[in-house]
Protein backbone atom coordinates (compact mmCIF):
# COMPACT_ATOMS: atom_id res chain seq x y z
CA UNK A 1 0.00 0.00 0.00
CA UNK A 2 1.49 3.31 -1.03
CA UNK A 3 2.51 5.78 1.62
CA UNK A 4 0.83 9.11 1.44
CA UNK A 5 1.89 12.00 3.61
CA UNK A 6 -0.44 14.89 4.12
CA UNK A 7 1.48 17.67 5.85
CA UNK A 8 -1.31 20.15 6.31
CA UNK A 9 -2.81 19.53 9.76
CA UNK A 10 -1.38 16.28 11.03
CA UNK A 11 0.79 13.49 9.70
CA UNK A 12 -1.32 11.43 7.41
CA UNK A 13 -2.44 8.44 9.47
CA UNK A 14 -1.68 5.68 6.99
CA UNK A 15 0.04 2.69 8.49
CA UNK A 16 2.16 0.37 6.41
CA UNK A 17 1.19 -2.58 8.60
CA UNK A 18 -2.08 -4.52 8.46
CA UNK A 19 -3.92 -2.32 5.99
CA UNK A 20 -7.21 -4.14 6.59
CA UNK A 21 -7.29 -3.76 10.37
CA UNK A 22 -5.16 -0.66 10.67
CA UNK A 23 -8.05 1.67 11.29
CA UNK A 24 -9.42 -0.55 14.04
CA UNK A 25 -6.06 -0.33 15.82
CA UNK A 26 -6.09 3.39 15.33
CA UNK A 27 -9.58 3.62 16.84
CA UNK A 28 -8.43 1.59 19.84
CA UNK A 29 -5.37 3.80 20.31
CA UNK A 30 -7.42 6.99 20.19
CA UNK A 31 -10.07 5.56 22.49
CA UNK A 32 -7.50 4.39 25.05
CA UNK A 33 -5.81 7.77 25.05
CA UNK A 34 -9.12 9.60 25.49
CA UNK A 35 -10.00 7.37 28.43
CA UNK A 36 -6.58 7.81 30.03
CA UNK A 37 -6.86 11.56 29.72
CA UNK A 38 -10.33 11.55 31.25
CA UNK A 39 -12.02 12.97 28.15
CA UNK A 40 -14.33 9.96 27.98
CA UNK A 41 -14.79 6.97 30.21
CA UNK A 42 -15.04 3.35 29.16
CA UNK A 43 -18.49 2.94 30.70
CA UNK A 44 -20.10 5.71 28.72
CA UNK A 45 -18.56 4.42 25.50
CA UNK A 46 -19.98 0.97 26.18
CA UNK A 47 -23.39 2.42 27.06
CA UNK A 48 -23.44 4.59 23.94
CA UNK A 49 -22.69 1.57 21.74
CA UNK A 50 -25.51 -0.35 23.43
CA UNK A 51 -27.86 2.60 23.08
CA UNK A 52 -27.31 2.75 19.34
CA UNK A 53 -27.63 -1.01 18.96
CA UNK A 54 -31.16 -0.60 20.30
CA UNK A 55 -32.05 1.97 17.66
CA UNK A 56 -33.41 0.17 14.65
CA UNK A 57 -36.00 0.84 11.93
CA UNK A 58 -38.56 -0.85 14.21
CA UNK A 59 -38.84 2.50 16.00
CA UNK A 60 -39.82 4.33 12.83
CA UNK A 61 -42.17 1.50 11.89
CA UNK A 62 -44.09 1.99 15.14
CA UNK A 63 -44.42 5.69 14.40
CA UNK A 64 -45.74 4.99 10.91
CA UNK A 65 -48.18 2.32 12.09
CA UNK A 66 -49.56 4.66 14.75
CA UNK A 67 -49.98 7.41 12.16
CA UNK A 68 -51.88 5.01 9.90
CA UNK A 69 -54.25 4.11 12.73
CA UNK A 70 -54.71 7.53 14.32
CA UNK A 71 -55.25 10.63 12.13
CA UNK A 72 -54.80 12.97 15.09
CA UNK A 73 -51.40 11.40 15.80
CA UNK A 74 -50.54 11.70 12.13
CA UNK A 75 -51.33 15.42 12.27
CA UNK A 76 -49.09 15.83 15.32
CA UNK A 77 -46.37 13.81 13.57
CA UNK A 78 -46.47 16.09 10.55
CA UNK A 79 -46.31 19.16 12.79
CA UNK A 80 -43.53 17.96 15.11
CA UNK A 81 -42.07 14.52 14.49
CA UNK A 82 -39.67 14.67 17.44
CA UNK A 83 -42.51 15.22 19.90
CA UNK A 84 -44.71 12.60 18.23
CA UNK A 85 -41.91 10.04 18.56
CA UNK A 86 -41.66 10.98 22.22
CA UNK A 87 -45.34 10.12 22.71
CA UNK A 88 -44.44 6.52 21.82
CA UNK A 89 -41.51 6.48 24.22
CA UNK A 90 -38.97 6.91 21.42
CA UNK A 91 -36.19 9.32 22.36
CA UNK A 92 -35.80 11.49 19.28
CA UNK A 93 -34.62 14.59 21.11
CA UNK A 94 -31.97 16.65 19.40
CA UNK A 95 -31.86 17.02 15.65
CA UNK A 96 -35.15 18.10 14.10
CA UNK A 97 -36.95 15.33 12.25
CA UNK A 98 -39.59 16.14 9.65
CA UNK A 99 -42.08 13.52 8.48
CA UNK A 100 -42.93 13.59 4.77
CA UNK A 101 -46.28 12.09 3.96
CA UNK A 102 -46.64 9.99 0.81
CA UNK A 103 -50.02 9.95 -0.91
CA UNK A 104 -51.30 8.14 -3.99
CA UNK A 105 -50.12 11.12 -6.05
CA UNK A 106 -46.93 12.14 -4.20
CA UNK A 107 -43.98 9.90 -3.32
CA UNK A 108 -40.98 11.14 -1.35
CA UNK A 109 -37.46 9.76 -1.31
CA UNK A 110 -34.72 11.01 1.00
CA UNK A 111 -30.99 11.49 0.41
CA UNK A 112 -28.15 13.56 1.82
CA UNK A 113 -25.98 14.53 -1.13
CA UNK A 114 -23.44 16.47 0.94
CA UNK A 115 -22.62 13.82 3.53
CA UNK A 116 -25.04 11.12 4.79
CA UNK A 117 -27.50 12.76 7.16
CA UNK A 118 -30.18 10.33 8.20
CA UNK A 119 -32.98 10.28 10.83
CA UNK A 120 -30.86 8.09 13.09
CA UNK A 121 -32.85 8.54 16.24
CA UNK A 122 -35.84 6.79 14.69
CA UNK A 123 -34.19 4.50 12.14
CA UNK A 124 -30.82 3.64 13.66
CA UNK A 125 -27.63 3.74 11.61
CA UNK A 126 -28.01 4.18 7.84
CA UNK A 127 -27.34 1.31 5.43
CA UNK A 128 -24.05 1.43 3.56
CA UNK A 129 -25.73 2.05 0.20
CA UNK A 130 -27.39 5.23 1.49
CA UNK A 131 -23.91 6.64 2.15
CA UNK A 132 -22.51 5.58 -1.24
CA UNK A 133 -21.36 7.97 -3.91
CA UNK A 134 -23.75 6.42 -6.40
CA UNK A 135 -26.81 6.99 -4.24
CA UNK A 136 -25.79 10.47 -3.12
CA UNK A 137 -25.07 11.53 -6.71
CA UNK A 138 -27.99 9.96 -8.56
CA UNK A 139 -30.90 10.09 -6.08
CA UNK A 140 -31.34 13.79 -6.87
CA UNK A 141 -30.82 13.69 -10.65
CA UNK A 142 -32.21 10.27 -11.63
CA UNK A 143 -34.47 9.26 -8.76
CA UNK A 144 -36.81 7.14 -10.89
CA UNK A 145 -33.90 5.08 -12.19
CA UNK A 146 -32.53 4.69 -8.67
CA UNK A 147 -35.93 3.59 -7.38
CA UNK A 148 -36.18 1.11 -10.26
CA UNK A 149 -32.86 -0.39 -9.11
CA UNK A 150 -34.63 -1.02 -5.82
CA UNK A 151 -37.53 -2.60 -7.66
CA UNK A 152 -39.83 0.38 -7.20
CA UNK A 153 -41.59 1.75 -10.24
CA UNK A 154 -43.98 4.62 -9.78
CA UNK A 155 -46.76 5.37 -12.26
CA UNK A 156 -46.27 8.41 -14.51
CA UNK A 157 -49.01 10.39 -12.78
CA UNK A 158 -47.31 10.18 -9.37
CA UNK A 159 -45.05 13.10 -8.49
CA UNK A 160 -41.71 11.90 -7.18
CA UNK A 161 -40.27 14.42 -4.73
CA UNK A 162 -36.67 14.06 -3.59
CA UNK A 163 -35.81 15.52 -0.19
CA UNK A 164 -32.11 16.37 0.16
CA UNK A 165 -31.33 16.84 3.84
CA UNK A 166 -28.79 19.61 3.41
CA UNK A 167 -29.00 21.34 6.76
CA UNK A 168 -30.48 20.91 10.22
CA UNK A 169 -33.46 18.69 9.40
CA UNK A 170 -33.64 14.95 8.91
CA UNK A 171 -36.44 13.40 6.92
CA UNK A 172 -38.61 10.38 7.61
CA UNK A 173 -40.96 9.19 4.88
CA UNK A 174 -44.48 8.25 5.95
CA UNK A 175 -45.35 5.60 3.35
CA UNK A 176 -48.83 5.00 2.00
CA UNK A 177 -50.74 2.38 3.96
CA UNK A 178 -51.04 -0.71 1.74
CA UNK A 179 -54.46 -1.81 0.54
CA UNK A 180 -56.14 -4.76 2.23
CA UNK A 181 -54.84 -3.93 5.71
CA UNK A 182 -58.02 -2.68 7.38
CA UNK A 183 -58.24 -5.65 9.71
CA UNK A 184 -54.63 -5.56 10.86
CA UNK A 185 -53.58 -4.51 14.34
CA UNK A 186 -51.14 -1.66 14.79
CA UNK A 187 -48.40 -4.16 15.63
CA UNK A 188 -49.09 -6.15 12.47
CA UNK A 189 -49.06 -2.94 10.43
CA UNK A 190 -45.66 -2.02 11.82
CA UNK A 191 -44.31 -5.28 10.35
CA UNK A 192 -45.17 -4.00 6.87
CA UNK A 193 -43.12 -0.83 7.27
CA UNK A 194 -39.57 -1.42 6.09
CA UNK A 195 -36.55 0.81 6.50
CA UNK A 196 -36.44 1.21 2.73
CA UNK A 197 -40.06 2.44 2.73
CA UNK A 198 -39.17 5.07 5.35
CA UNK A 199 -36.24 6.22 3.20
CA UNK A 200 -38.53 6.19 0.19
CA UNK A 201 -36.76 3.78 -2.15
CA UNK A 202 -39.57 1.30 -1.58
CA UNK A 203 -43.22 1.28 -0.64
CA UNK A 204 -44.66 -0.42 2.42
CA UNK A 205 -45.20 -4.13 1.82
CA UNK A 206 -48.68 -5.44 1.21
CA UNK A 207 -49.82 -8.04 3.74
CA UNK A 208 -48.45 -11.54 3.03
CA UNK B 1 -15.53 16.59 -3.72
CA UNK B 2 -18.27 15.93 -1.20
CA UNK B 3 -20.87 17.95 -3.14
CA UNK B 4 -22.05 14.97 -5.14
CA UNK B 5 -25.60 15.80 -6.17
CA UNK B 6 -26.07 15.21 -9.89
CA UNK B 7 -22.62 13.84 -10.62
CA UNK B 8 -22.47 10.81 -12.89
CA UNK B 9 -22.20 7.48 -11.10
CA UNK B 10 -22.90 3.83 -11.67
CA UNK B 11 -25.64 1.66 -10.21
CA UNK B 12 -26.25 1.77 -6.48
CA UNK B 13 -24.54 -1.24 -4.97
CA UNK B 14 -26.96 -2.75 -2.51
CA UNK B 15 -24.47 -2.95 0.31
CA UNK B 16 -26.66 -3.98 3.19
CA UNK B 17 -23.95 -4.91 5.65
CA UNK B 18 -24.72 -3.78 9.16
CA UNK B 19 -22.07 -1.74 10.94
CA UNK B 20 -19.85 -4.08 12.92
CA UNK B 21 -18.48 -3.43 16.38
CA UNK B 22 -15.44 -1.49 15.13
CA UNK B 23 -17.69 0.82 13.13
CA UNK B 24 -20.07 1.26 16.04
CA UNK B 25 -17.11 2.19 18.22
CA UNK B 26 -16.21 5.01 15.83
CA UNK B 27 -19.82 6.12 15.79
CA UNK B 28 -19.96 6.15 19.60
CA UNK B 29 -16.75 8.19 19.81
CA UNK B 30 -18.20 10.71 17.40
CA UNK B 31 -21.50 11.04 19.26
CA UNK B 32 -19.85 11.29 22.68
CA UNK B 33 -17.17 13.78 21.65
CA UNK B 34 -19.86 16.00 20.12
CA UNK B 35 -22.06 15.53 23.17
CA UNK B 36 -19.19 16.66 25.37
CA UNK B 37 -18.64 19.71 23.20
CA UNK B 38 -15.16 18.76 22.03
CA UNK B 39 -16.28 19.60 18.50
CA UNK B 40 -19.59 20.17 16.73
CA UNK B 41 -21.21 18.57 13.70
CA UNK B 42 -20.30 21.47 11.40
CA UNK B 43 -16.64 21.19 12.37
CA UNK B 44 -16.86 17.45 11.60
CA UNK B 45 -18.36 18.13 8.21
CA UNK B 46 -15.83 20.86 7.44
CA UNK B 47 -13.00 18.52 8.36
CA UNK B 48 -14.28 15.58 6.38
CA UNK B 49 -14.79 17.88 3.38
CA UNK B 50 -11.18 18.96 3.56
CA UNK B 51 -9.76 15.47 3.44
CA UNK B 52 -7.60 15.26 0.32
CA UNK B 53 -9.62 13.75 -2.55
CA UNK B 54 -7.49 10.60 -2.75
CA UNK B 55 -8.04 9.97 0.95
CA UNK B 56 -11.77 10.61 0.57
CA UNK B 57 -11.85 8.14 -2.31
CA UNK B 58 -9.74 5.42 -0.76
CA UNK B 59 -11.35 5.13 2.65
CA UNK B 60 -14.72 3.82 3.63
CA UNK B 61 -17.27 5.84 5.52
CA UNK B 62 -16.22 4.98 9.08
CA UNK B 63 -12.55 5.19 8.25
CA UNK B 64 -13.14 8.73 7.02
CA UNK B 65 -14.97 9.58 10.22
CA UNK B 66 -12.10 8.19 12.27
CA UNK B 67 -9.58 10.27 10.31
CA UNK B 68 -11.83 13.27 10.88
CA UNK B 69 -12.14 12.64 14.62
CA UNK B 70 -8.38 12.29 14.84
CA UNK B 71 -7.75 15.53 12.96
CA UNK B 72 -10.16 17.44 15.15
CA UNK B 73 -8.75 16.02 18.38
CA UNK B 74 -5.32 17.19 17.25
CA UNK B 75 -6.63 20.55 16.06
CA UNK B 76 -8.33 21.12 19.41
CA UNK B 77 -5.21 20.11 21.33
CA UNK B 78 -6.89 17.13 23.01
CA UNK B 79 -4.35 14.66 21.65
CA UNK B 80 -1.14 15.03 19.67
CA UNK B 81 -0.19 13.13 16.55
CA UNK B 82 2.92 11.90 18.36
CA UNK B 83 0.92 10.40 21.22
CA UNK B 84 -1.28 8.54 18.78
CA UNK B 85 1.62 7.18 16.75
CA UNK B 86 3.47 6.17 19.92
CA UNK B 87 0.43 4.33 21.20
CA UNK B 88 0.01 2.55 17.86
CA UNK B 89 3.64 1.41 17.97
CA UNK B 90 3.22 0.19 21.55
CA UNK B 91 0.05 -1.66 20.60
CA UNK B 92 1.77 -3.34 17.66
CA UNK B 93 4.73 -4.37 19.83
CA UNK B 94 2.67 -5.83 22.63
CA UNK B 95 -0.16 -7.26 20.55
CA UNK C 1 -36.02 37.79 16.74
CA UNK C 2 -35.30 38.61 13.13
CA UNK C 3 -38.41 38.48 10.90
CA UNK C 4 -38.00 35.86 8.16
CA UNK C 5 -37.57 37.53 4.79
CA UNK C 6 -39.51 34.96 2.76
CA UNK C 7 -42.95 33.42 3.03
CA UNK C 8 -44.37 30.17 1.68
CA UNK C 9 -45.27 30.43 -1.99
CA UNK C 10 -42.71 33.12 -2.78
CA UNK C 11 -40.50 32.46 -5.75
CA UNK C 12 -36.80 32.64 -4.93
CA UNK C 13 -33.48 32.15 -6.63
CA UNK C 14 -30.46 30.50 -5.02
CA UNK C 15 -27.58 32.98 -4.99
CA UNK C 16 -24.26 31.83 -6.28
CA UNK C 17 -22.16 33.21 -3.44
CA UNK C 18 -18.44 32.50 -3.78
CA UNK C 19 -18.06 31.06 -0.27
CA UNK C 20 -14.69 29.52 0.54
CA UNK C 21 -14.93 26.76 3.05
CA UNK C 22 -17.83 24.95 4.55
CA UNK C 23 -21.35 25.56 3.38
CA UNK C 24 -24.53 23.52 2.93
CA UNK C 25 -25.88 24.77 -0.40
CA UNK C 26 -25.23 22.18 -3.10
CA UNK C 27 -23.86 23.21 -6.49
CA UNK C 28 -26.80 21.72 -8.36
CA UNK C 29 -29.23 24.41 -7.08
CA UNK C 30 -26.98 27.45 -7.45
CA UNK C 31 -28.63 30.04 -9.67
CA UNK C 32 -31.88 28.04 -9.84
CA UNK C 33 -35.36 29.27 -9.08
CA UNK C 34 -37.82 27.58 -6.83
CA UNK C 35 -40.59 28.20 -4.29
CA UNK C 36 -40.56 28.57 -0.56
CA UNK C 37 -42.39 25.53 0.85
CA UNK C 38 -42.01 26.63 4.44
CA UNK C 39 -39.81 27.85 7.26
CA UNK C 40 -38.05 25.06 9.12
CA UNK C 41 -36.96 27.34 11.92
CA UNK C 42 -33.89 29.39 12.68
CA UNK C 43 -30.54 27.72 13.24
CA UNK C 44 -27.00 28.83 13.99
CA UNK C 45 -25.05 29.47 10.81
CA UNK C 46 -23.10 26.27 10.03
CA UNK C 47 -20.62 28.21 7.89
CA UNK C 48 -19.40 29.89 11.08
CA UNK C 49 -19.89 26.97 13.45
CA UNK C 50 -17.67 24.88 11.22
CA UNK C 51 -14.75 27.06 12.34
CA UNK C 52 -15.53 27.13 16.04
CA UNK C 53 -17.74 30.23 16.21
CA UNK C 54 -21.24 29.99 17.68
CA UNK C 55 -22.95 30.92 14.40
CA UNK C 56 -25.35 33.30 16.16
CA UNK C 57 -27.66 35.05 15.61
CA UNK C 58 -29.58 32.08 14.18
CA UNK C 59 -30.48 32.26 10.49
CA UNK C 60 -33.89 31.36 9.05
CA UNK C 61 -33.79 28.02 7.22
CA UNK C 62 -36.32 27.40 4.47
CA UNK C 63 -37.58 24.30 2.75
CA UNK C 64 -37.35 25.26 -0.92
CA UNK C 65 -39.00 23.30 -3.75
CA UNK C 66 -37.75 23.03 -7.31
CA UNK C 67 -39.11 21.40 -10.43
CA UNK C 68 -36.73 18.65 -11.48
CA UNK C 69 -37.22 19.83 -15.06
CA UNK C 70 -35.60 23.13 -14.01
CA UNK C 71 -32.60 21.39 -12.43
CA UNK C 72 -31.57 18.69 -14.90
CA UNK C 73 -31.40 18.82 -18.71
CA UNK C 74 -33.81 16.35 -20.26
CA UNK C 75 -35.77 15.69 -17.07
CA UNK C 76 -39.41 15.83 -18.11
CA UNK C 77 -42.55 15.62 -16.04
CA UNK C 78 -43.77 17.03 -12.77
CA UNK C 79 -41.26 15.53 -10.35
CA UNK C 80 -39.86 17.88 -7.72
CA UNK C 81 -37.04 18.25 -5.26
CA UNK C 82 -36.94 19.94 -1.88
CA UNK C 83 -33.99 20.90 0.24
CA UNK C 84 -33.18 23.18 3.16
CA UNK C 85 -31.49 26.47 2.35
CA UNK C 86 -30.40 29.28 4.66
CA UNK C 87 -31.86 32.72 4.13
CA UNK C 88 -28.64 34.44 3.06
CA UNK C 89 -28.43 32.09 0.09
CA UNK C 90 -31.80 33.20 -1.30
CA UNK C 91 -33.16 36.24 -3.10
CA UNK C 92 -36.61 37.10 -4.45
CA UNK C 93 -37.16 36.02 -8.03
CA UNK C 94 -39.69 37.15 -10.60
CA UNK C 95 -42.59 34.77 -10.80
CA UNK C 96 -42.17 33.32 -14.29
CA UNK C 97 -44.26 30.20 -13.90
CA UNK C 98 -46.28 28.33 -11.33
CA UNK C 99 -44.98 25.41 -9.30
Amino acid sequence: MAHDHDHSVSPHPESKDHPVRDWESREAAIRDLLIEKGVLDAGEIRRKIEEWEQKTPALGARIVARAWCDPAFEARLLADANAAAGELGIDARGVKIVALKNTPSLHHVVVCTLCSCYPRTVLGLPPAWYKSKAYRSRAVSEPRKVLAEFGTVLPEGVELRVADSTADCRYLVLPVRPAGTDSLSEEALAQLVTRDAMIGVAQASPPA
Amino acid sequence: MHDLGGLPAGPVERDEHDPGLAERRVDALMVLLMGHGVFNVDEMRRTIESLPPDIYERHDYYERWLLTIERLLIEKGVLTAEEIETRLRDQARHG
Amino acid sequence: MVEPAFKPGMMVRVRDIPVKGHMRTPAYVRGRQGWIEGLQGTFPNPERRAYGADGLPPVPLYLVRFRQSDLWPGYDGSDSLVLDIFEHWLERAEKTHGP
